[in-house]
Parts: C-alpha cells; sequence; structure tokens
C-alpha cells in the first residue's frame, strides 16, 4: 500500500471537486473492494476521497412505486428493508446471495456497482493485465480463466463482474443517478456498465469527477414470478460461476413480458432485451425457456477452462424461469435449490 | 454431556473444556506474531514473480528511499550463513538440498523469496517491498504434473520415518488377468495448500551478546531451536524457542519455515528485535499436500475376495528436495489380498517442496484405494460395506506385523446403524428426493498409531499444586487440556490445581507435534513422571514413623484425596503435605521419558481405524452438491477428552470435506505461478457446505500402543473422507468422478457425457 492523502467532504460538490482536483483519487463508501485492492497493490490512489459523510444513505419509495436507494445504503439495509423485500424481492434475493453477513454490512449499494472483476490476474500485480495495467496483455486468455467471461468478451480483456446485486438491477427496471462536474444526470442501469472492446480499463460509463449518487428501480412488478440462481464453487462465499437472475409477468400461461439477466458470464450484468420480445405471447414452459437460454447463449464462447459455463448458464437460465413462473423462487438462504 | 465439571481422580475420559479457551475467545492467548518487545523492526518479504531462472538485476533505489527503511536484504549482500546442507536439516528434513532462502540469485519456483525489507514500520516494509524492481533471466518452468509425470523417478534416498513400498507379493499382474471382476482407473488429486489461520509469523527478540527469544509458528519450538542453532552457529542455551499458542498448523508448522530464519538473519546483523510474518499470498509458496496422479488397477473373485491390487503413484516434489510420503503401501494392508504390487514414484517440478498436510499420505492413497473398491463392489454386486467386511484383514500382510487392535467391524456396525445404512438402496441414481439425487457412500480410514520418544517433568508442592511441563505443542488440538487431566488424573487433583508448561524449547524433550503422537506420547510421559513421584513420596513415606505405607511398593499405592494411600485400601495412607514435611521439601520434581518398545515393534504395529458414512444430495438438473449428512465412528484406543477428541474428529471430516469438493491450487503453467493464491479463490468449506457430522467413539481397549492406551486421534478424521464424498456422489449420480476435488461442472458434464 503506498501513501496517499485522505479527505471526507461532507457535500456531494466538494466530493466532486476533490476527484476533479486529484486525478489519482478515488472514492472509498465501504471499502470492501478499494481496501483490498490497495493492500494487494493492484491500484495505487494519491488521493482516498472518503464519502461516508455525504447523505447518501436513504431508502424512499415513490408515490409511484419507484424505489431510490442511496449510494451508501449498505447491502444488508437493502436486502433487509421491508418496502424492498416487498416490492423487489429480486432485487433482496441477489443481493443476499452475495459475500457474507459481515461483507453486505459494510459494503454499499455505489460500491457494489463499482466492485473491480475478481479475475486472478486483474489481482495480481506480477501477472500482465489490460484491465490494471493497459497495453500489457491479457493473461487469462489462454491462462487460468475458470471464472472468465463466455459472452462480449473481447481479445483485450475476458474478465467477468462480479456482482450478483447488479444481475438483479439489470433484470429489473433501473436508472442510476450520478453527480459530476457538469452537474446531475441519469444512467439507465444497461448503459451503466460496459463490454472490455479496446478499453478493459474502463468498467463502466461514468467520466472523470463523477460518483454515484443513487440507484432508481421500479418496484413492484415481478413481485410474484421472480427468481434469483447462483451456481458456484461452493454453496455459499463464492462469486458465480454462472448466475441468473428471471423475472415474469404471467397472464393465463402466457408470457406477457420476461426479463433474464446473468452473473458470471460477462464484462456487465448480461441481458438482452431483444431476446426477451421474442418470447412475448408465448406459454411459459420449459419449451419457452430453452428457447430463450439458447437464444441468449447463441453467442457465447468458452476460453478453456470455462466451457462448462455455457451449458451450465443454460440450465440456471431453464431453471431460474422455471422457479419464476412456479412462484417459488429460490430462497438463499436454503441451499437446496428450488 | 450433563456433567460440566470432573470428579478429582476420574479426569481421564472427562469431556473438560480448553483450559486455554477462555484466553483464545478474548484475544489474550499472544501467538507468535503477537509479542511487541520494545523497539522491534518490521519484515516484509518481496517474491519472485518467475516460475525458473536467475535475478539478473535488483534495482533497490525506490524502496530504500521509504521513509523509516532500515536494511533490504537480497541474495547480494546476505550476511554468511552456515556452508553444509546438514547444518540446515531440521528433525523434519528430507533428502536433498534444504531451501535456503536468499542464497544466490537462482529461482527455483515461483514465490520464492528474493528480497526482505526491514523497516521501522509494518507499513514502510511493505510499501518498500512492493517498490523493489527485480529483472529477470526467465526460463520455462514445469509445473504441469501430467507433463512432468513422464520423467518420475523412485527416489534413491529414503525419508526417515517414511517405509517405500514393500515388496511385490503373489502374482498381482497374472491374478489381475484372470479375476472375474476387475476395475483399472486413474485418480487425479489437485495440490492443496495449507492455510491455517494463523499465518507464519516469528518475533525474534535481541538479547543482546548474541542470545535470542524467539516466538515462531511451529509444531516444534525444539526443532526451531537446533535449525537456528545449525544455521547461525549459536549454542543452544543462547536461544529460546517459544510457541505456546499456534493458530492451527495441520503439519505446516513441522519444518521451520523461512520467516524465523529470515527475521533471525535480520536481528542477528541488526542487533535488533525484528518481527516478520507472512502474508496470505505467501503460504501458497510453502508446504502443500502434493498434486498426485494414481492408478489402481483391483480385481475380485467371484465372491467378491479380493485377488489382486496394483496401485502406483506418481506425487509432485520441488526440484531441490525430495518429499515423500506414504500413499500406497495402505494398499497392502487395508485388506486381506495375497496379490499385491504397490510403487510409488515423484515428479520433480518448480514448487515450493511439499510438505506433510494431516494424514500425509493416506488421505492421499485413501482418496484412490477406497474409490477403487467401491467401483469394484458395484462391479461385483455387492453392497460396498459388505464388500469392505468381506475382505477385513487382521494383520499388516506388508510387514507380515500383528496389530495390537482393530475395532474396525465395530466401527462399521455402529457407523452403518446410526446412518441408516440398511435401508439404503444399492442402484445408483434410484434414491431421491424431489429434484435431489440422493447418494449414499461410504469408505474406511487407517493410520498410524505412533509413539515417539518423550519426556516430561511432573511436580508436587505443598497444597496438592501440581505442574506438568514438556517441550510439546498445542497446534489447536487440545494438548493444554490433555496434559492437565492426566496431571490432575495421577495425583487425584482438580485440573485447574494443574499447571501445564509446554511451547518453550528449554522444557523437556519431545518430538515435533505431528504424527497424532503427541497426546499418547507427551501424555504418557507426564503420567510416567507422576508415577515417578509417586515413587518419591513413597521412599519417604515409607521411613515416616509408624507408616501404614512402610511395606508397600508404588504399584501397592495410590495417590487419593490429598494421600497416598494403600491401593486396597483408603484408610491406610499419609497426607501428601505431611510426607513433604517430613522429607524436609517444598516438592517434588521428577523427569520420565518414553520410547517405542523395540521389541514390540518386531511383532505388532498399532494403527487407528474408521468407518465413514456420507449422504451427498445433488440437484439432478444444475448439479449443486450437497454433503447432507456424515457419520464416522472411530476406533483410537482411549479417548481422553471427549470433547476434544470430537473437535479433531469433526476437523478433519470438514477438511475431507474440502478434499472431495472444494481445496485446489490453480496454477498458470505458462508462468508457473498459483493464480488463485487467496482465501477468496482458494476454495476450503464454508459453514454452508457442512450439514450434520456425527462422530463415533468405538470401544477399543489397546495397553500395547502406548502406556496411557491412547492412539492418537489429529489425522484419522479425514482419511477415506474424500473418496467416502465421491463415493456417494456416484451413488447419487451413477457417475464416477476421478478428479478431486469433485466440482459442479464435473458432476454435470460426467453426467451428461455418460447419457
Amino acid at each position: 500500500m503506498r501513501p496517499f492523502s485522505y479527505l471526507r467532504p461532507t457535500a456531494v460538490s466538494d466530493a466532486v471537486s476533490a476527484l476533479m482536483a486529484e486525478p489519482g483519487a478515488q472514492v472509498l463508501a465501504g471499502g470492501t473492494n478499494l481496501v483490498d485492492l490497495m493492500k494487494y497493490d493492484v491500484t495505487h490512489p494519491t488521493a482516498v476521497i472518503d464519502i461516508n459523510d455525504l447523505p447518501l444513505r436513504m431508502i424512499e419509495t415513490g408515490e409511484n412505486g419507484e424505489m431510490r436507494l442511496g449510494a451508501l445504503t449498505t447491502n444488508a439495509e437493502v436486502a433487509h428493508d421491508p418496502a424492498v423485500t416487498d416490492m423487489l424481492p429480486l432485487l433482496s434475493s441477489a443481493i443476499l446471495a452475495g459475500a457474507s453477513p459481515q461483507l453486505r454490512n459494510a459494503a454499499t449499494t455505489g460500491g457494489n456497482l463499482l466492485q473491480r472483476t475478481r479475475c486472478y490476474y486483474f489481482y495480481d500485480p506480477a501477472t500482465p493485465c489490460n484491465k490494471r495495467e493497459p497495453g500489457t496483455g491479457c493473461s487469462a486468455i489462454g491462462g487460468v480463466n475458470r471464472i472468465h467471461a463466455i459472452l462480449g468478451a473481447s481479445e483485450t480483456c475476458i474478465a467477468t463482474h462480479p456482482s450478483d446485486m447488479c444481475v438483479a438491477l439489470a433484470a429489473l427496471d433501473t436508472t442510476v443517478e450520478v453527480a459530476g462536474p457538469e452537474g446531475s444526470r441519469e444512467i439507465p442501469f444497461l448503459a451503466f456498465h460496459r463490454l472490455p472492446g479496446a478499453h478493459p480499463e474502463r468498467d463502466n460509463t461514468l467520466q472523470p469527477g463523477e460518483i454515484v449518487v443513487a440507484v432508481r428501480v421500479a418496484g413492484g412488478r415481478f413481485a410474484r414470478h421472480h427468481s434469483y440462481l447462483k451456481l458456484r464453487d461452493r454453496l455459499s462465499y463464492a462469486f458465480a460461476l454462472v448466475s441468473a437472475a428471471a423475472a415474469l409477468d404471467i397472464e393465463e400461461g402466457r408470457i406477457l413480458d420476461v426479463r433474464v439477466a446473468l452473473g458470471g458470464v460477462a464484462h456487465k450484468p448480461w441481458r438482452d432485451p431483444l431476446a426477451e420480445a421474442e418470447v412475448a405471447g408465448q406459454p411459459a414452459t420449459r419449451q419457452t425457456f430453452e428457447a430463450l437460454a439458447d437464444r441468449l447463449l447463441a453467442g457465447a464462447k468458452g476460453q478453456g477452462g470455462n466451457d462448462f459455463k455455457i451449458p451450465m448458464a443454460r440450465k440456471a437460465i431453464v431453471r431460474a424461469l422455471a422457479q419464476a413462473a412456479a412462484g417459488t423462487s429460490q430462497i438463499q438462504a436454503e441451499k437446496r435449490v428450488r | 454431556m450433563a456433567q460440566t465439571t470432573p470428579d478429582t481422580g476420574r479426569l481421564i475420559g472427562f469431556p473438560l473444556a480448553r483450559i486455554d479457551g477462555p484466553k483464545k475467545v478474548t484475544g489474550t492467548a499472544p501467538y507468535a506474531a503477537e509479542h511487541h518487545p520494545q523497539g522491534c523492526l518490521h519484515g516484509f518479504v518481496t517474491t519472485a514473480t518467475i516460475g525458473r531462472g536467475r535475478i539478473t538485476r535488483l534495482d533497490l533505489a525506490d524502496a530504500a528511499a521509504v521513509p523509516g527503511v532500515v536494511k533490504i536484504y537480497t541474495h547480494e549482500n546476505r550476511p554468511r550463513t552456515a556452508w553444509w546442507d546438514r547444518s540446515w536439516k531440521d528433525e523434519v528434513a528430507l533428502p536433498g538440498h534444504p531451501f535456503r532462502p536468499l542464497e544466490n540469485d537462482r529461482i527455483l519456483f515461483d514465490g520464492q523469496p528474493v528480497a526482505l525489507v526491514i523497516a521501522e514500520t509494518f507499513e514502510a516494509a511493505r510499501d518498500a517491498a512492493a517498490l523493489i524492481r527485480v529483472s529477470y533471466a526467465a526460463e520455462e518452468p514445469t509445473t504441469d504434473l501430467s507433463a512432468a509425470r513422464q520423467d518420475a523417478y523412485v527416489p534413491k534416498q529414503k525419508r526417515n520415518g517414511i517405509a517405500p513400498p514393500p515388496p511385490p507379493r503373489g502374482e498381482p499382474q497374472a491374478a489381475y488377468d484372470r479375476a472375474p471382476h476387475r476395475i483399472s482407473a486413474e485418480y487425479w488429486l489437485e495440490g492443496e495448500h495449507h492455510n491455517p489461520m494463523e499465518l507464519f509469523g516469528s518475533t525474534v527478540i535481541y538479547e543482546g551478546e548474541g542470545r535470542l527469544t524467539v516466538h515462531d509458528k511451529t509444531q516444534g519450538s525444539q526443532n526451531v531451536q537446533g535449525y537456528l542453532c545449525g544455521i547461525f552457529e549459536l549454542q543452544p542455551e543462547n536461544v529460546r524457542v517459544y510457541n505456546y499458542f499456534v493458530g492451527g498448523a495441520f503439519g505446516s508448522g513441522l519444518r521451520p519455515g523461512h520467516q524465523v530464519f529470515l527475521a533471525t538473519l535480520a536481528a542477528l546483523d541488526l542487533r535488533r528485535s525484528v518481527k516478520l510474518e507472512l502474508s496470505r499470498q505467501e503460504m501458497f509458496y510453502m508446504r502443500w499436500r502434493p498434486a498426485t496422479v494414481q492408478s489402481v488397477k483391483m480385481a475380485a473373485d467371484a465372491e467378491g475376495h479380493l485377488v489382486a491390487i496394483l496401485h502406483d503413484a506418481i506425487a509432485a516434489t520441488s526440484v531441490h528436495e525430495d518429499y515423500q510420503e506414504t500413499v500406497v503401501n495402505w494398499s497392502g494392508l487395508a485388506y486381506r489380498c495375497d496379490n499385491v504390487q504397490l510403487s510409488y514414484e515423484l515428479a520433480a517440478m518448480n514448487v515450493s517442496t511439499p510438505g506433510d498436510m494431516r494424514a500425509p499420505g493416506a488421505a492421499t492413497g485413501f482418496v484412490a484405494l477406497e474409490c477403487a473398491i467401491d467401483e469394484l463392489s458395484y462391479a461385483v454386486g455387492l453392497d460396498p460395506l459388505e464388500m469392505r467386511v468381506l475382505n477385513f484383514v487382521h494383520v499388516d500382510q506388508n510387514e507380515d506385523l500383528q496389530l495390537t487392535s482393530k475395532a474396525l467391524h465395530a466401527c462399521y456396525r455402529e457407523g452403518a446403524a446410526r446412518f441408516g445404512w440398511a435401508q439404503r438402496s444399492p442402484k445408483p441414481r434410484s434414491m431421491r428426493d424431489g429434484q435431489d439425487l440422493i447418494g449414499w457412500g461410504m469408505a474406511t480410514g487407517i493410520w498410524e498409531a505412533t509413539l515417539t520418544q518423550a519426556t516430561a517433568r511432573a511436580r508436587l508442592s505443598k497444597g496438592g499444586k501440581v505442574a506438568v511441563s514438556a517441550a510439546a505443542s498445542d497446534i489447536g488440538t487440545g494438548t493444554w487440556t490433555v496434559l492437565a487431566q492426566v496431571g490432575a488424573d495421577a495425583f487425584g487433583v482438580l485440573p485447574q490445581q494443574v499447571t501445564v508448561e509446554i511451547g518453550d524449547s528449554s522444557l523437556p524433550k519431545t518430538s515435533v507435534e505431528g504424527g497424532s503422537w503427541t497426546a499418547a506420547s507427551t501424555g504418557s510421559a507426564v503420567q510416567a513422571a507422576a508415577r515417578a513421584v509417586q515413587a518419591t513420596l513413597l521412599r519417604h513415606a515409607r521411613t515416616m514413623p509408624g507408616s501404614p505405607l512402610a511395606e508397600l511398593s508404588v504399584e501397592q499405592t495410590a495417590i487419593r484425596g490429598g494421600r497416598l494411600v494403600m491401593e486396597i485400601n483408603d484408610q491406610a495412607g499419609v497426607a501428601l503435605d505431611d510426607i513433604l514435611d517430613a522429607a524436609g521439601l517444598s516438592f517434588i520434581e521428577e523427569e520420565a521419558e518414553v520410547a517405542p518398545d523395540a521389541a514390540q515393534a518386531k511383532t505388532f504395529v498399532s494403527y487407528t481405524h474408521s468407518g465413514i458414512f456420507v449422504e451427498v444430495r445433488i440437484d439432478d438438473e444444475v448439479g449443486v452438491i450437497r454433503v447432507s449428512r456424515v457419520v464416522i465412528a472411530v476406533a483410537a484406543g482411549r479417548i481422553l477428552n471427549p470433547k476434544t477428541a470430537r473437535s479433531q474428529i469433526l476437523g478433519g471430516v470438514v477438511m475431507g470435506i474440502g478434499m472431495a469438493l472444494h481445496e485446489e491450487g490453480m496454477t498458470d503453467h505458462r508462468l508457473g505461478r498459483i493464480m488463485n493464491h487467496n482465501l477468496a479463490e482458494y476454495h476450503i468449506p464454508a459453514h454452508a457446505d457442512i450439514a450434520d457430522i456425527d462422530v463415533i467413539f468405538v470401544e477399543e481397549h489397546d495397553a500395547m500402543a502406548s502406556p496411557l492406551g491412547v492412539k492418537g486421534l489429529g489425522e484419522i478424521g479425514i482419511v477415506g473422507v474424500a473418496a467416502a464424498v465421491a463415493n456417494a456422489i456416484y451413488h447419487a449420480t451413477g457417475t464416477r468422478v476421478r478428479h478431486f476435488p469433485i466440482t459442479i461442472d464435473k458432476v454435470l458434464f460426467a453426467k451428461e457425457a455418460a447419457e
């Protein structure tokens, strides 16, 4: 860990100014990811802007049922909030599928969006990594890549986004509120994270100086037919090999609307709204789900060590949709798959 | 466990809570790196980032400029140490060249220390260590066992204490070829890396004039003392090593870690106290259970009697030392079989030297042996438990020795009854609960019951105060507690009247704590020392005027209720304090030694045994594996403390489940580097992975295994567990996975490939 300066602003505008003033500055919220990365010598902020005194720790419900989650709400607060469990049970479930109670007590909503990949090579400064040091190469290609991407990867990076919470947010109608030097703006959630392309060092579409202020999610929809199914290398406290957030609107056995977001498979939570739209009007049956899974995975490509993820993802999608359709969403405290 | 306070004189077999427990749970038990001598310097190690080659240049400028840095050690400026390899060999050393940190520019394995930064603060040392730039002439490393096995060799020099495979007996190949039921399979076990909770750390206190006090994370304070004296040419009286508390070790601390060498090097050079604690990442460059590939051919006659076993193993070792463990020999002694052929070879790779890890060799060998006999039981059409019972053997056929005891039948019987094995449906994929396939599998476990040479001291003071001491270690196993029990039992007092002294190189000599031998060996030595005190008491008591004990031998006496009494008549006796007063003494102290009986060893050998029964539940569609129940029945002679004993077995089973499903060092063979070198990505079982574990200790009396009748429990809990899990997975799914760990993808794809 290298020496750094430390600031603890109390106003959002001061935090933005501090970020703009110091190009090497990084934001500290829960610290569950940044502090690790600093200790491992992966990242070396010249200044740490601790935003924990900003007034961003609130959960609000709008008149239209839209929920607004402040960037500093903890994962535990969101997951266990009565309005969230009532209106956004898929979100609550996804959060509880991740990390441990201790981590969820510290990790924040904003920080969850901004967590870095768990790629072994990104975490190891002794190895080349385009995400950590652009232009040095991707060691995961041809290396140990059990946990890597099967969708949307590029020749420069095959890392995945590690979040569970973001997979649910991608399935729901979510907007990210950000504040920056130019004022406030909103980013549709599906446009917030990006694919690696030629610039894997950029995880998202935030501009310099911008910070996440809140996340807004349309509540109430899919409260009955949803499920978050996470497949991993042990029953808890492991990142997803593959996870699927499924949400359905069903009327008389037919699909009105379907959402499927995948975790552990791409540089961002993976969604394909066009594929989903094709299923509208079809019967909520296993055949429909299998066809949708095939369509979602049509472009999937393995890297050797993670080839299994393609059929595994297919199984996860079909099962999560079946759980959602039956109204028997996965209960994260139960390790048995429902 | 209704009774929570023991009666005096009935301490052996009592489930006493750990006497060191309150200190541990309140954070007041200081571990090796938690001692804070005044003015202590801190170290941090920079490690190699290539798997093989040479250091061509070291750029230390930025590191040296970090405020607080005192000195940076590399191979270019390292102070002189002993030249001969033999000076570097510790008690548990291996054939080959012991690794010497910072010796020269040669990189033998990834993660090898290349520099040691010493600074006024930990933070400065860590910061500077990251700023050291090393240039290398890299060569292609060898880390892939599947390639290195082509050059496997039989180790020329045998490791002390490790029996090489016995010569073949009978006609193994011919018997195999003509048998009606045969299986042939290859089993892979990936490397497992020691990760006890406490990291390797040392606090070396410079006491002046070349005298050192060392707090080290080790399983043997005297082993470290000898090691440091050998390398640095110090006198034993000037080096005192402590390991009061050890936060888990499992074999990783049998040999001295390089942290104690480096910290001592700096302390002697700088004449200041130095603390060095390695990082979690560095655990992956230290001792490990070697990746091993095993081929087994096994055959049975029409009824299921074993007629041939051929078991070959190739295990990884380093390029500089031949690590050896007993992997295949078990296949020649676990079951009756007259045609056996065993081989054990090593494959040298650019890795840190493997080391002993809980039940070294047996945990590995039983994976193959117990999966193979399970496979064969299906080929024969016998229940897996019946198959094992049918092939029960009462002798060690490898060595042609009698067994001092083998209550394995009782393990099978009581374990199966508790588990409900009789309700098992024999056919794979035939038991189901909704989406869950249910599988029931079992295995046998065997481990050595060893008595090693051990010395202990016992002291009785006025007022019934007892002290027992030995240089033994408590690596989480309960040594503190069981020695208090043995001492209390011998003197008829409560454990709180007993002071235990262990974890100090100046105490009576014992071996390193390992091999499950400490309770049997040091415990028996404590008992012998107490007996010697009793003899001295009697000697004084016999001369007391009107002594009722005047005509008695020590065997005819007992200590009860603070008195030395006639064994058969408590009324006839003398108060202990009166004996001390009459002799003009404030205490009596005696030392005693126990050692293996060489004459007995010509005819007898001792093992601990277990029967393990496992239920798994596997989702038929997505492959999620849950180990829902484990019943393990253990025969280990006399159980000193059922509570600490149960904890040992529970821990072993959890580790065995990790071996079956989780633990795996993942190496990038291009780099020769383990990539999942942290506990986020190197998986061990989480709480959610562990459900019911039911531990049974079956009745077993064995006065020959050790004077106390104890056989030891630290290792038997893991042996066979991974195979039992794998066998249950087969029974659930109908698919045999032979590559450990058995991860979700292997279950899914093996199943699909079979369909």
